[in-house]
């Protein structure tokens, strides 16, 4: 059998030391009415064979359209040394570090990871991850409702849907009040939210730059939530962090942030990561895994896990979350994609793409009826006005090989007309011009 | 080691991007910008490489170590399961693809992988349908019980609580609690769920019981031999049954969770179906569910067409929603797949058998070393106790001097100085064996020399290290010195 | 210093009140920060907080295990050892001294607390 290494010789070995004839006789505890009726499964394969079905499928996706496709989640060059690092067994092999003996290499790994994220955010301490920007923005959420001990969310419409459809979710079966504060134009409405604020407010949400990909300063914002004692939460873009004003710089009191562009695939979904960042003061309400520095019986520095009494394993129902895991592996990714970046690298990356995006909406708002959504300020992804339905126009630019956006109408009912359009570092400067030639042959 | 920080050089630009573009501050407005750059490393690429093979090599890991981490599932992860997970058809593709055009054509690959999963999945568990979303096994418990409290509620009734056994891992009542309910905390007796304890939760909370949660076999690696009554005694008042998966891998092929009367089941993809734990994450909780709780399972879900196409399906009236972005963690799934492809119906059922001979045998080898408190026969994992005098935490740290990872040590919380074990069944006889010397070894040690054995460990990169002054003192970045 | 003093009443959930007028002095007993060991952290209640006998009020932390504070007595929190902040240590060193967690200007009569006897035998029976 693949995988199993046992002789038949060693086998009855092993089953007479247990004191059991068969290897059936092991399962003698299963209630006889609770064995299997069936288990009707194909036979196993080669290896070559598993692998040719795979290549099959992988070819069946059209990873050649040429794309424009962010909403969150953005396609990236990645440095081939994150896969040789990350694809180094030690890490990928080993389990949460509950050993911290022979768990150095991860635990510090993580530490450093919380190091990086804490300075890009500009935040006082970071956890080790949770699973991605959605339930990032959730669990800062319940660090707001826990910590005021209020039951109202207060948050902005212009925050990505996707999140909050599942800040929605996760908050069904608690007394949670979610009160979205509509977006003007692919704003925030600043004055609406501040005046959504009250005392029973646990926690005001913003996204920076927005989906609709607009950049804002929530500086009063979090000022007025902290008159009134409730945080100020921000979900960020960790590219344009690299020159964006900070949350640090906001005060906000969490900052989160979906993970995928710091060296994650895009693997038609996930796995992603999630981060999140608060100010010391909150350190105590947050989730999941935190690793700590310490110092061995002979002085020497290593890293441990900490704070675990907030965690599911030590108080159970009364645990600050049910988070388990943390997502090691993509943190891993992120900070060694932060380190061979760096901060210029990063910078750059981020100056690259809005320079990118910048070409784009020059060229498509030459067209006729194209134009901006709203002139503020954007940075790699934008939402323009088409003259038609976006859906129609993006259907129409797949047959031509073009994913050109996401059409928001399906998240904001009377925006159909509006294309979300995103550039990266993968996008040439002929694919915008390729785009544009094509999408005014349709208008 | 030095942190990536110490070794950073200010200027030791990357260039990662060759780009003619204009700073941001000739494109933004400079209230809009951050004040100083992140203070992130400044490496070469041979100093980021240098410093990470570093770390490394400061890891037990399962390709290295014996890592009988007790409930966790350490077993080998085959290669070409990266292979196929990292294709670029895969690793490329972005989730949105399959939402624009018509009936995502454009990710039929993708889609036909997260079907023919659910499939397989389907026929192992008995259980109608499954969801991906899940990103790891808590979340999966969290959509479970979302799941139980959506069918109460759809049937118009208002119920607050759910049954856990004592022996539960810590997740089940933090993510009951998650989802706004109550937990009841159900008695054990001989390891087991005492029917009588459960009767009695039933008669006083009786209409107000969502469900029960099992973990089974339970985290003491003991089969509830009294399930059938269990699952007669919750169906009196329509109380669903959810399984924790976590032990799946003792089970395979010989007794599906359908065909036992569970209504829900979270399956942990990195333990059961060998992906790669990855340090702690990321993992990959399906759940499986019931035909009458199906409606309510989170949206998109993958369907086919009659032509044999792949769409998704987002008409679903009554889903509790989206608990994660789109449909999980694919690379996972992939991964998973391509593993159940390889071993057929009759390998997974093997893994089972062979999981549970290691463990037995293991077990029985080591009734003379360690305290060992149910003489029946155990599924995949079995409990000790450190022999008298003896505490867990040293036997755990002089095996980590014996270059052996240690078993999960005090967990469960109701067996005292608990060693909980769980070999696999990859691991080969003379791994085992070697594993029995080497705690003949530390035990009698620690009878002759107990201060040897709290010395422990000498090998390893650190020492102890002093979990309280971290505690207290909370250095959590190279900025909080 | 004996670990049962007889100036102060306990509960049956390890907490401790020492009667001073009106108000009331309160911590947790040697034997709870011995069954908890190191203490790293103590959740104190704020000032003016309400407090109610038998309900919780906080909470103690080690590195592997927490617990729930229930507070002996009901009224309000009138002061709260700022100690406790930077050096949770001293909920080991010192429970029925520098370690008390509060002073709460009593609202109703302490009721249902042991004396130093029959708490020493609560914890004995409980040990065993």
């Amino acid at each position: 059998m693949p995988f199993i290494p046992h002789t038949p010789q060693e086998v009855e070995e092993m089953l007479a030391v247990v004191g059991v004839r068969s290897l059936d006789e092991l399962f003698a505890d299963i209630p006889p009415q609770m064995r299997s009726r069936r288990f009707k499964l194909p036979r196993g394969q080669s290896e070559a064979a598993v692998c040719a079905f795979f290549e099959d499928m992988a070819a069946a996706d059209k990873t050649d359209l040429v794309s424009f496709l962010g909403a969150g989640y953005y396609a990236h060059n990645i440095p081939k040394a994150v896969d040789a690092i990350v694809g180094r067994s030690e890490f990928y092999t080993a389990y949460t570090p509950y050993q911290a003996e022979c768990s150095q290499g991860t635990l510090q790994a993580i530490f450093e990871f919380q190091t990086a994220v804490s300075r890009l955010l500009e935040m006082d301490c970071a956890n080790a991850s949770v699973y991605d920007g959605g339930t990032a923005m959730f669990e800062a959420a319940m660090m707001a409702v826990r910590s005021t001990r209020r039951h109202t969310l207060v948050v902005d419409e212009a925050v990505n849907p996707i999140w909050r459809g599942m800040l929605t979710t996760y908050c069904a079966g608690l007394a949670v009040n979610i009160k979205t504060v509509p977006q003007r134009k692919g704003l925030s409405d600043k004055q609406a939210l501040c005046a959504a604020l009250d005392r029973d407010c646990a926690a005001v949400i913003v996204q920076n730059p927005n989906f609709f990909g607009f950049i804002e300063d929530y500086t009063s914002v979090f000022a007025k939530a902290g008159e009134l004692k409730a945080f100020g939460i921000i979900s960020v873009y960790p590219v344009m962090q690299a020159v964006l004003k900070t949350p640090g710089e906001m005060n906000a009191a969490v900052a989160v942030a979906e993970g995928q562009s710091l060296g994650q695939p895009l693997n038609f979904g996930g796995p992603y990561l999630g981060l999140m960042a608060c100010k010391k003061e909150h350190i105590r309400q947050f989730p999941g895994r935190i690793v700590g520095r310490a110092t061995d019986l002979d002085g020497k520095t290593g890293y441990v896990l900490t704070l675990q009494a907030r965690e599911q394993h030590i108080r159970r129902a009364k645990a600050t979350s049910n988070i388990c895991s943390n997502q090691a592996l993509c943190a891993l990714r992120a900070l060694v994609h932060m380190s061979l970046l760096g901060p210029e690298g990063l910078a750059r990356q981020a100056e690259h793409n809005m320079h990118l995006t910048r070409q784009a909406v020059k060229q498509l708002t030459a067209l006729k009826g194209v134009e901006l959504l709203n002139n503020a300020p954007y940075g790699n992804e934008v939402a323009l006005c088409l003259p038609e339905p976006a859906e129609q126009i993006v259907n129409a630019l797949i047959a031509k090989g073009f994913a050109a956006g996401l059409p928001v109408g399906r998240y904001y009912p009377d925006m159909e007309n509006i294309l979300l359009l995103a550039c990266t570092e993968v996008n040439r400067a002929e694919h915008i011009a390729m785009l544009a030639g094509a999408m005014g042959g349709l208008l | 080691m030095k942190t990536i920080f110490a070794e950073s050089v200010p200027g030791r630009g990357s260039r990662f991007i060759e780009s003619d573009a204009p700073t941001a501050a000739q494109m933004l407005p400079g209230e809009l910008l951050r004040a100083k750059p992140p203070r992130l490393p400044e490496c070469s690429e041979l100093d980021v490489v240098r410093h990470f093979t570093g770390l490394s090599s400061l890891n037990y890991s399962v390709d290295a170590n014996f890592y009988p981490l007790g409930s966790c599932t350490m077993k080998y992860n085959p290669k070409f399961t990266e292979y196929v997970a990292g294709l670029p058809g895969f690793a490329r593709l972005h989730p949105l693809l399959a939402q624009l055009g018509q009936g995502a054509s454009q990710t039929q690959g993708a889609l036909r992988c997260l079907y023919d999963a659910e499939m397989l999945l389907r026929e192992i568990t008995g259980m109608e349908a499954f969801t991906f979303q899940p990103m790891a096994g808590a979340n999966g418990e969290f959509t479970g019980v979302s799941l139980m409290a959506a069918y109460h509620r759809s049937k118009g009734r208002k119920r607050g609580r759910m049954l856990i056994p004592d022996s539960a891992h810590g997740t089940n009542p933090a993510s009951a609690a998650l989802a706004g309910l109550e937990i009841v905390n159900v008695e054990s007796r001989d390891g087991m769920v005492a029917p009588e304890a459960l009767a009695a939760h039933m008669a006083e909370y009786g209409d107000d019981v969502v469900g029960l949660m099992m973990t089974c076999p339970n985290t003491l690696g003991l089969m509830e031999t009294h399930l059938p009554e269990i699952v007669e005694t919750l169906r009196k008042t329509d109380a669903l049954l959810y399984y924790d998966g976590a032990n799946m891998n003792a089970v395979l092929g010989k007794m599906r969770v359908g065909d036992a009367g569970f209504d829900v089941v979270h399956l942990n993809l990195h333990k059961t179906f060998a992906t790669p734990h990855g340090g702690g994450g990321p993992g990959s909780g399906p759940v499986g569910v019931s035909a009458r709780l199906e409606p309510f399972l989170p949206g998109p879900r993958v369907a086919v067409r009659r032509d044999g196409s792949f769409y998704l399906n987002n008409n679903l009236p009554q889903s509790i929603g989206s608990i994660g972005p789109f449909y999980g963690s694919f690379a996972v799934v992939v991964k998973a797949l391509a593993y159940m492809l390889r071993l057929g119906g009759e390998g997974l059922e093997r893994v089972a058998e062979y999981a549970v001979l290691n463990a037995n045998y293991l077990k029985k080898r080591l009734e003379d070393v360690l305290d060992i408190p149910f003489a029946r026969l155990c599924a995949h994992e079995f409990v000790a106790s450190a022999p008298q005098g003896l505490r867990a935490l040293d036997i755990a740290k002089a095996l980590l001097d014996r270059g052996f990872h240690a078993p999960t040590i005090y967990f469960p919380l109701i067996v005292k100085e608990c060693l909980m074990a769980e070999p696999t069944e990859t691991e080969s006889k003379q791994t085992l064996d070697a594993y029995v010397e080497a705690l003949k070894e530390t035990v009698a040690l620690g009878k002759n020399n107990p201060e040897a054995l709290t010395m422990a460990p000498r090998r390893t990169p650190v020492r102890r290290l002093d979990e309280t002054a971290a505690a207290r003192r909370m250095t959590l970045t190279d900025d909080m010195e | 210093m004996s670990h049962f003093p007889t100036d102060i009443l306990y509960s049956k959930t390890h907490e401790w009140m020492r009667r001073e007028g009106d108000e009331a002095v309160i911590g947790i007993s040697f034997f709870a920060q011995e069954a908890l060991g190191d203490v790293t952290y103590v959740e104190t209640p704020q000032e003016g907080d309400t407090l109610a006998a038998g309900e919780e009020f906080g909470s103690v932390e080690s590195v592997k295990a927490a617990s729930e504070l229930i507070s002996p007595v009901s009224g309000t929190v009138v002061a709260v050892n700022a100690v406790l902040d930077n050096a949770p240590e001293t909920l080991n060193s010192a429970p029925y001294g520098e370690g008390w967690i509060a002073r709460v200007k009593l609202s109703a009569e302490p009721a249902g607390l042991m004396d130093a006897a029959a708490y020493e035998a609560h914890c004995a029976a409980e040990k065993h």
